[in-house]
């Protein structure tokens, strides 16, 4: 071996150790969501670029690498890419899918990088440092608590689901678990996949089916839209009233204007996103310990309180 | 010798009726299930909410059917009505200050809607038959590009129609004529115009004779370029089309607005007995298959005797049935 090779090596070696430190003057965070194909989806894009510019502004040393995918392919390549190309130090992900979605995040982690997993688990538990994500269950018992406040024994109510996952099942099994002993009656339930379209068809046959609805259970501002039209075509207005959820701000806004059929909603806030970047960018420029889970309360919206919750700027 | 052509013409001739009539025989069972399940089923609400709500699909299968004969496939379809649905939603946004709440506001706003659906059409029509490239990458590369414009337009959320226009706008979906509501009385003139010109002008004999074999049709005279880009710009007009009885039912579309269209009106086409691959079309036949595939859900909904988890399953399993009915008597031909 030659000089000239272990000068080479030497060279290499001190340009390997050099990288890292070079690099962490600016931090990398990447953000990995799903596109916005829907209306919380949309809402949660746009709090993630909120987020992403408010703190590229107050943290100079701080660079976000943010990426919508439309699958969980399409995530699972970008990831590959924010690692092999942006050497992040940090990688924000909302799980497209959990199970195709693990290994691949499982190895970011064992390079070393700070993970953390916004509102749809991984399959395997403790691999993020950080967990932030809405009360699913808290979502379907909020709204049950309702229905049991405000209906009699023997009073009916339909049930609108969202897409088949388990998310929709905690909500579906916390509301059953949440009405049950009150005496009231759930015809029906059937899948509106979190979209109006859906919603009004499974209605309108809701509507030709049952001659006797008190309340209706949408579980999402979408489909409370589809409903509240396909009850409205039927004519049906004073008989029933809707329970959406996830805080829509047209939703919201009749609630503050007093909508007798919209009485109440209840939260499942898509800025959940921007409680993920803000504690991880908090941990990355800090000694601040965010590591855990953080859980965002399912709150109740009422006409008094709905102010507060409503956003005007936002797609959703 | 003789007993064996009469029985072999015999049956022919059964086989004949019964790939004709597969789809009809499909549909009347589900009829019959329908009605024997739930008493209300044949209830003129039921009834109207059904043919309304398989309008739009209806309306975009008759334009597809004619792609299809002439041997094309369209897969931008779904996108494309809710690209078209979040352009009339704008533009008529833009217009209510200079028009005010009114028929030109709406009058505009269809114009809109149908010269999109043209200009759409169009595009894909150039692209497949001057370029001369593969209608299934044109419509597959389509599909995503309006879909992500769509997603674009709305930033993400839903494009919502102005409150007061909406209300004017409403009664196009919801009113009618004597008791008929608007969407299934155009759907109901949009398929019999589509039969009319299937069977009895040239340009549904040249769709045919382009899907059965080009070198032969362009041998014929006819314009095969010509027929091809027609098929794709009347389909996008029946898009536009369709997208006007739409957008005034919820007055929003969103980038999940539309999803999947593409494939049921595929599925509508092939049920009725048009030959995907091109040569042969019947526009009554994808009527009957669009009602059959409304019809599946419409029960499942209302009989909910098995999970709703399994509805795909049915679904997918009465539309096979539909096919195999009247495949069988092809097969053996």
């Amino acid at each position: 071996m030659n000089r000239r090779t272990i000068f080479k090596g030497a060279a290499l070696g001190l340009a390997l150790v050099a990288g890292p430190v070079a690099a962490q003057e600016t931090k990398v965070i990447g953000v990995a969501i799903p596109s916005a194909t829907h209306g919380f989806m949309g809402g949660l894009n746009y709090h993630a670029q909120a987020a992403i510019e408010r703190l590229e502004a107050t943290y100079p040393q701080l660079d976000f690498v943010l990426a919508t995918a439309g699958d969980a392919g399409k995530m699972v390549n970008d990831i590959e890419d924010m690692v092999a190309t942006r050497n992040i130090s940090a990688l924000v992900v909302l799980p497209f899918e959990s199970e195709p979605l693990t290994a691949p995040v499982q190895a970011v982690k064992e390079q070393g990088i700070w993970v953390t997993v916004v509102d749809r688990g991984l399959s395997v538990p403790g691999i993020e440092d950080l967990y932030v994500a809405g009360d699913n269950t808290g979502f379907g018992r909020v709204a049950g608590e309702y229905f049991a406040e405000n209906l009699k024994e023997g009073d009916n109510v339909v049930v609108l689901r969202g897409i088949p996952t388990t998310l929709d099942n905690e909500r579906v099994d916390a509301f059953q678990a949440a009405i049950e002993g009150s005496g009231i009656n759930v015809l029906d339930m059937q899948h509106g996949n979190w979209n109006r379209d859906d919603a009004f068809n499974v209605m309108q046959d809701f509507l030709s089916k049952y001659d006797d609805i008190d309340a209706v259970w949408a579980a999402d501002d979408d489909m409370a839209i589809g409903v509240l039209e396909a009850i409205s075509q039927a004519g049906r207005d004073d008989e029933m009233w809707v329970v959406g959820g996830a805080g829509m701000k047209e939703i919201i806004k009749r609630i503050m204007d007093g909508d007798p059929m919209l009485p109440v909603n209840v939260t499942y806030p898509p800025a959940q996103i921007a409680t993920a970047i803000e504690l991880t960018a908090l941990g990355q420029v800090s000694d601040t310990p965010v590591a855990g889970r953080f859980i965002i309360g399912s709150q109740r919206i009422t006409p008094d309180n709905a102010e507060q919750f409503y956003f005007p700027d936002s797609p959703f | 010798m003789t007993d064996t052509t009469a029985a072999a013409s015999t049956a022919t001739r059964r086989r004949f009726s019964l790939h004709t009539l597969g789809p009809v025989l499909a549909l009347i069972a589900l009829v019959i299930l329908g009605a024997s399940l739930n008493s209300n089923f044949l209830s003129y609400g039921n009834v109207t909410n059904v043919l309304a709500r398989s309008a739009f699909i209806g309306i975009i299968a008759v334009g597809m059917t004619f792609v299809i004969t002439g041997g094309g496939i369209d897969l931008s379809v779904g996108s494309m009505a809710a690209f078209v649905a979040g352009t009339m939603i704008l533009a008529m946004n833009a217009l209510v200050p200079t028009l005010g709440i009114g028929v030109p506001l709406v009058m505009a706003g269809m114009a809109v809607a149908l010269l999109a659906g043209l200009a759409a059409g169009w595009l894909n029509g150039v692209l497949i038959a001057k370029v001369g490239i593969e209608p299934f990458i044109v419509t597959l590369g389509a599909m995503g590009v309006y879909r992500s414009l769509t997603t674009w337009l709305a930033d993400g959320g839903t494009l919502s129609l102005n409150f007061d226009a909406r209300s004017f706008y409403r009664p196009v979906y919801y009113d009618g004529l004597l008791g008929v509501s608007w969407p299934i009385i155009v759907f109901a003139l949009v398929a019999i115009l589509g039969e009319i010109a299937m069977r009895k002008t040239p340009f549904g004999r040249h769709c045919a004779s382009l899907g059965a074999n080009e070198q032969v049709a362009r041998y014929s005279a006819v314009k095969v370029d010509r027929v091809r880009m027609a098929t794709y710009i009347l389909l996008g007009m029946l898009v536009g089309l369709a997208t006007i009885m739409y957008v005034p039912r919820l007055g929003s579309a969103s980038g999940s607005t539309g999803v999947l269209w593409e494939l049921e009106a595929i599925a509508a086409v092939i049920i009725g007995g048009t030959v995907l691959k091109g040569g042969f079309g019947r526009v009554w036949g994808t009527v009957v298959g669009v009602l059959i595939l409304s019809l599946i859900d419409n029960i499942l909904n209302l009989a909910s005797i098995v999970s709703p988890y399994l509805n795909g399953t049915i679904q997918g399993v009465i539309v096979i049935l539909a096919v195999v009915l009247q495949r069988q008597g092809k097969t053996a031909e």
